[in-house]
């Protein structure tokens, strides 16, 4: 075999299963890529080798199998996997060791996937460069001077330069599929429910949703059915059976569907040429057969505000539990100084600038007098955008916009202005609030750079996505970056 | 009403336990003034009385586990990540004021 980590994940459990190659010559393959590129990069914030070649031992002895039994995956460093250090971009958890693994986990390993490793995040998930991570930024592999898009920068820069080919995100307001589109690869956000959020250190509870992040659809869509499912251990999960997503990704057909290409994402903040690419990807889709009309979601205009009330609001009651005496960081502990002394001290040295901001603002529109025109007023805000929703997937099977507003910009740029990097979800937001499923997937290049395409979709019909984006996907070659960089 | 000066974030900060200092106070005023700017904006929404707040995207109510006994996480496995433990508890740092 060439070389292993350009396999897709699919081809891989495939070599794997018919004696073409081995779990840890795969896994060793993926291990050695990491420590040649990843000083570049910085997608790892913990690389588990050790625990990967275990997993990768038992899979070549015939303990364990499945569809992706022995292949390799980036863990999201949001999820909790035991005795592994967990961070989630933060200094206040700086060397903690999980003592359990969260359902994603669980999973993964029963399914003989091989976690390579946990990787870089913006601080609690919050951003959209993975600037915000303490523990400095991940760069993108398209442009190394450029974001590789956030929160989950780190899962989508491993998976686009091939250091795995799957990965696990977190989608809160974007991301999976920001990160996705500004790296050129497959990111879903599956319906809020479908995936167990046990095990997933929480930033803002009615919207977080951990998913699947791929080279192709057709590997989202294993990893997705891996993942996906009811776990009692969630009070929110969904007790229904898992979409039929790898089924929809083998379908790959769209004629005689309607899709709904929505009026309200695009105009102002969206790049010309990711307009561009988004009118070419909706022509294609036309081509194959699918019915494209116009549908007008009114309230959408109003998603970023309702969000960036929503979210720093549970965010400011979640963080509290960060209180530096049951995990993580404590500072000033002299004897002398209170309880609450030390947790002040504690918390203002451990969260970085944005979670700052993030649980000032919560607290803000929580405090009594400004509740019913923040908090409140969102809430009811998030309701029409539902309502928007439900009346579109009236008219169209699955909705379409560009994924995010622009490709990946600079590394700096948007740093000392949060509203510009809050507008980088301008377009991924909507679908948080409403709780149902949406995929970005490449659709070309703008300058040099990737766009994404993104797909939307009623709740627990997550498998439309597959069969709209793997439909797309066999129209166009995948993108592969120059990396022109490589030592 | 998107107006918030330094001493309402010192406020909010000790609300928040986050012991911030006299510059961050500074910067967060400025910033979070520009940001409740932009996000007051969701008071222009004018078809928005009288629809019920949505809290949640899972309409579930009263999730229910059978009442069993089950092992929790071992102690020691918790206490070893905390910061401070002592006679297998956490340790906290004084929380009665004695000078008052």
């Amino acid at each position: 075999m060439n070389d292993l980590t350009r396999l897709t994940a699919r081809e891989i459990a495939a070599a794997i299963a018919a004696g073409e190659t081995n779990a840890v010559d795969v896994a060793q393959a993926h291990l050695d890529r990491i420590a040649k590129i990843d000083g570049q990069l910085h997608a790892f914030l913990h690389v588990d080798s050790e625990g990967a070649l275990e997993t990768a031992r038992r899979v070549d002895a015939g303990e364990i199998s499945g569809p992706l039994a022995g292949v390799p995956l980036a863990l999201k460093d949001v999820i909790v996997q035991k005795g592994v250090p967990t961070t989630v971009g933060s200094r206040i958890l700086e060397g903690w060791r999980p003592p359990y693994d969260a359902t994603v986990v669980e999973r993964l390993k029963s399914a003989g996937v091989v976690i390579l490793g946990k990787t870089n995040m913006d601080e609690f998930a919050m951003g959209s460069s993975t600037e915000h991570s303490a523990y400095g930024p991940t760069h993108n592999p398209w442009d190394l001077d450029r974001i590789p898009g956030g929160s989950g920068g780190g899962s989508s820069a491993a998976v686009a330069s091939f250091e795995a080919p799957l990965a696990i995100g977190t989608d809160t307001g974007g991301s999976i599929r920001q990160p996705a589109a500004v790296t050129g690869t497959v990111g879903v956000k599956p319906t809020y429910g479908g995936v167990s959020r046990y095990g997933l250190v929480a930033f803002s509870s009615s919207l977080d949703q951990a998913g699947p992040c791929a080279r192709t659809v057709m590997d989202a869509a294993l990893l997705h059915e891996v993942i996906a499912g009811h776990d009692p251990r969630d009070s929110t999960s969904i007790p229904s059976p898992v979409p039929p997503v790898v089924e929809a990704a083998k379908q790959a057909d769209i004629s005689g569907m309607t899709i709904g290409v929505v009026k309200e994402l695009s105009g102002e903040g969206y790049q010309p040429g990711v307009e561009q690419r988004f009118a070419e990807a909706v022509e294609t889709l036309t081509g194959l057969g699918a019915k494209v009309v116009e549908v007008s979601c009114p309230h959408f205009a109003y998603a970023l505000p309702a969000y960036y009330l929503i979210a720093p609001s549970e965010a400011s009651s979640n963080l509290a539990r960060f209180d530096s005496v049951r995990y993580g960081l404590r500072v000033g502990d002299d004897g002398d100084r209170s309880l609450e002394e030390v947790m002040s001290l504690t918390r203002a040295q451990g969260f970085g600038a944005e979670v700052k901001r993030r649980i000032i603002l919560g607290t803000y529109a929580l405090s009594s007098g400004y509740y019913d025109a923040y908090y409140g007023q969102a809430q009811k805000v998030r309701s029409l955008i539902t309502r928007d929703f439900t009346e579109a997937f009236a008219l169209a099977d699955v909705l379409v916009s560009p994924a995010a507003p622009t490709v990946a910009f600079p590394l700096g740029e948007k740093l000392s202005d949060p509203l510009a990097m809050y507008r980088q979800d301008l377009a991924t937001i909507p679908s948080n609030l409403y709780g149902g499923p949406a995929m970005s997937l490449p659709c070309g290049l703008s300058d040099g750079l990737p766009v994404g395409l993104q797909i939307m979709a009623p709740t627990m019909r997550d498998e439309l996505l597959y069969r709209v984006g793997a439909a797309f996907e066999a129209t166009m070659p995948a993108p592969v970056p120059p990396l022109d960089w490589e030592a | 009403m998107a107006e918030i000066t330094r001493a309402e974030v010192a406020h909010l900060a000790r609300l928040a336990r986050l012991a911030l200092d006299d510059s961050e106070l500074d910067r967060l005023a400025s910033q979070l003034d520009v940001i409740l700017g932009a996000v007051a904006k969701i008071g222009e929404v004018s078809d928005a009385e009288g629809v019920t707040p949505m809290t949640h995207a899972v309409p579930l109510e009263n999730v229910m586990r059978p009442d069993v006994v089950v092992t929790s996480l071992p102690r020691d496995d918790v206490l070893a990540g905390a910061p401070a433990a002592e006679d297998g508890r956490f340790r906290v740092p004084r929380i009665l004021d004695d000078e008052t």
